[in-house]
């Protein structure tokens, strides 16, 4: 019991990380109706940012300050000056501009810092913490702690702030939202900016445990497309659950499965998803009965 | 002075010519109607005046030239656009949708009053005030667009067709509730529409589109007279 505890909990903070970026690609998708690919590898270029600072003699908080803030710029960035001119056109080619980026972003990282994996500092202790009698890992435990926070921030600008709901208006009917004055625009560039933060938050979670590469998240990006596309689309808290749901399943087939093992074991939540997407095409949480793609 | 001025207006859609030289003039605190047949200009003339297609010509907005600015700027000056087809916000509940429209505006109070305003000028919307847009019948969602540009509280309102779909009691109540703004909220306006009976309710001068020009201007008096504007907008 102790063990599936252990194991469970472990999922959740590995499926959190993918619910960050999950959740990226979901602002992304609803503010422009693009997937982008590039997202993990904007999370990477952001942590190395950061890694980069460190190896400097900075902080490691205020490394990830930075890495953060970086990380909505070159969001803001990329919106404004090469994915706005794809935007509401032929979703293939906008398709095919995400990736591009995936390519260009990964190869500019590699320039910096190389392709061999190396470490992160961690921003937990090592160690595990008693919840309930129950041994888990301060650093599991932390990761889900700091992403469920930002969740919550997250949640509260969206159905708090003014700025939220504009956010809203221009992810549901941009055209009309103009009318009303709101700065469509700017506030695209934001929708990206909080998205790339976001996934730099998972990027540095997750540093630590995968060494940073610049293909650190290549499967973490595919497991949170999955998550993604599981939870709708459309729906930031199908992608967030679907994500957590993703870790668990992983984390317990290659436990307790002995042929699956590490290899194998991310093939599993694939088997999942197919089987559910089959049953239930619009998602687990989704509206959309058609995924654009 | 007038308020808003169309000088030679021409708009195309990619290499397509859709307006061919329209002039038009909006007095302040006065109305004008645009009629015309279907694919006549109508809309375009107003997706102009909101800069969202390719325009030549002047379009002055008190005296100042406002063609070439982007829709949402030409919005915060005080032009509120209620489009063809109604542009609610479908995922956004009947609150968010008005608060959407008074983006802009900082005063608050003023905004509470004038969310219980158009409660007031569209009951139905009262009662659905926290469902989602896209759950309204089509005549409430054209009252929320309506109400979504007052939110805003513009000196001029472009109204694209409110009547389009809607049952004739329907647009008849769209149609009052205009006629109490015109009144009561001080608002200049551009009524778009193919029912001339219903613009007339509302406009005292009309102008009339046939494919990208002017064909017609007059007061409600002289177009009512001509036979060809009735037989074409009154159906008979
Ligand atoms: N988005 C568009 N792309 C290309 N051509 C367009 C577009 N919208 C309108 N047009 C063309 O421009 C011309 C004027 O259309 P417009 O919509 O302004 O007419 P309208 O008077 O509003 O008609 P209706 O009464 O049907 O609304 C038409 O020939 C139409 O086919
Ligand atoms: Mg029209």
């Amino acid at each position: 019991m102790q063990y599936f505890i252990q194991v469970v909990v472990d999922g959740v903070a590995t499926g959190a990380i993918y619910g960050a970026l999950a959740l990226a690609i979901v602002l992304v998708n609803r503010a422009t109706g693009l997937i982008n690919f590039a997202q993990g590898a904007m999370a990477v270029m952001s942590t190395f940012v950061a890694f980069g600072l460190i190896r400097a003699g900075v902080p490691l908080l205020l490394a990830a300050v930075v890495a953060i803030v970086f990380a909505f710029a070159l969001g803001a960035f990329l919106e404004r000056v090469v994915v706005r001119r794809f935007e509401g056109g032929d979703p293939d080619s906008a398709v095919v501009v995400t990736i591009g980026l995936l390519v260009l972003l990964g190869g500019i990282s590699a320039l910096f810092f190389g392709y061999e994996p190396q470490p992160f500092p961690s921003f937990f202790p090592l160690g595990t913490i008693n919840i309930f009698g129950v041994f888990v890992s301060l650093r599991s435990v932390g990761t889900i702690v700091i992403l469920l926070v930002a969740m919550v921030l997250l949640q509260v600008l969206f159905r708090s702030t003014k700025l939220g709901l504009a956010m809203r208006a221009v992810a549901d009917n941009p055209r009309s939202s103009a009318l009303s004055g709101l700065p469509v625009s700017r506030l695209l560039m934001v929708g990206w900016g909080l998205a790339a933060a976001l996934g730099a938050i998972a990027g540095l979670l997750v540093a630590p445990q995968l060494f940073i590469s610049p293909g650190m998240l290549d499967f973490a990006l595919v497991y949170a497309l999955a998550a993604a596309i599981l939870g709708g689309l459309d729906s930031p808290v199908g992608a967030v659950v679907s994500a957590a749901f993703i870790g668990v399943v992983e984390g317990l087939a290659g436990a307790y499965i002995d042929f699956i093992g590490d290899d194998l074991k991310i093939a599993v939540p694939f088997a999942v998803m197919i089987f559910i997407l089959v049953l239930r095409p619009q998602g687990l949480f989704g509206r959309k009965v058609v995924v654009r793609v | 002075m007038s308020l808003l001025e169309l000088e030679n207006i021409t708009a195309s859609y990619g290499h397509a010519q859709a307006l061919h030289g329209v002039s038009l003039s909006l007095p302040a605190g006065g109305a004008v109607g645009i009629l015309g047949a279907n694919g006549a200009g109508k809309t375009t003339t107003l997706r102009a005046i909101s800069g969202m297609v390719k325009t030549t010509g002047r379009i002055l907005f008190e005296g100042k030239d406002i063609s070439g600015l982007s829709p949402d700027r030409v919005a915060r000056l005080g032009i509120a656009h209620v489009p063809e087809g109604r542009g609610s916000l479908p995922q956004l509940s009947v609150r968010d949708n008005l608060l959407v429209g008074a983006y802009q505006r900082r005063d608050r109070k003023q905004i509470a009053e004038d969310i219980e305003y158009c409660l007031d000028l569209f009951p139905n919307l009262r009662e659905r005030i926290k469902s989602n847009a896209a759950a309204l019948s089509g005549g409430e969602q054209q009252m929320l667009a309506v109400a979504r540009a007052v939110m805003a509280k513009p000196r001029v309102m472009l109204l694209d067709e409110a009547s389009l779909g809607l049952a004739p009691s329907t647009s008849r109540r769209v149609y009052e509730a205009i006629l109490r703004l015109r009144r009561e909220a001080q608002l200049s306006m551009i009524v778009v529409e193919q029912n001339a009976v219903l613009a007339f309710s509302v406009v005292d001068h009309a102008t009339v589109l046939e494919t990208g020009k002017v064909a017609l201007t007059g007061d409600k008096a002289e177009l009512m007279g001509m036979d060809a504007v009735r037989r074409a907008y009154l159906g008979g």
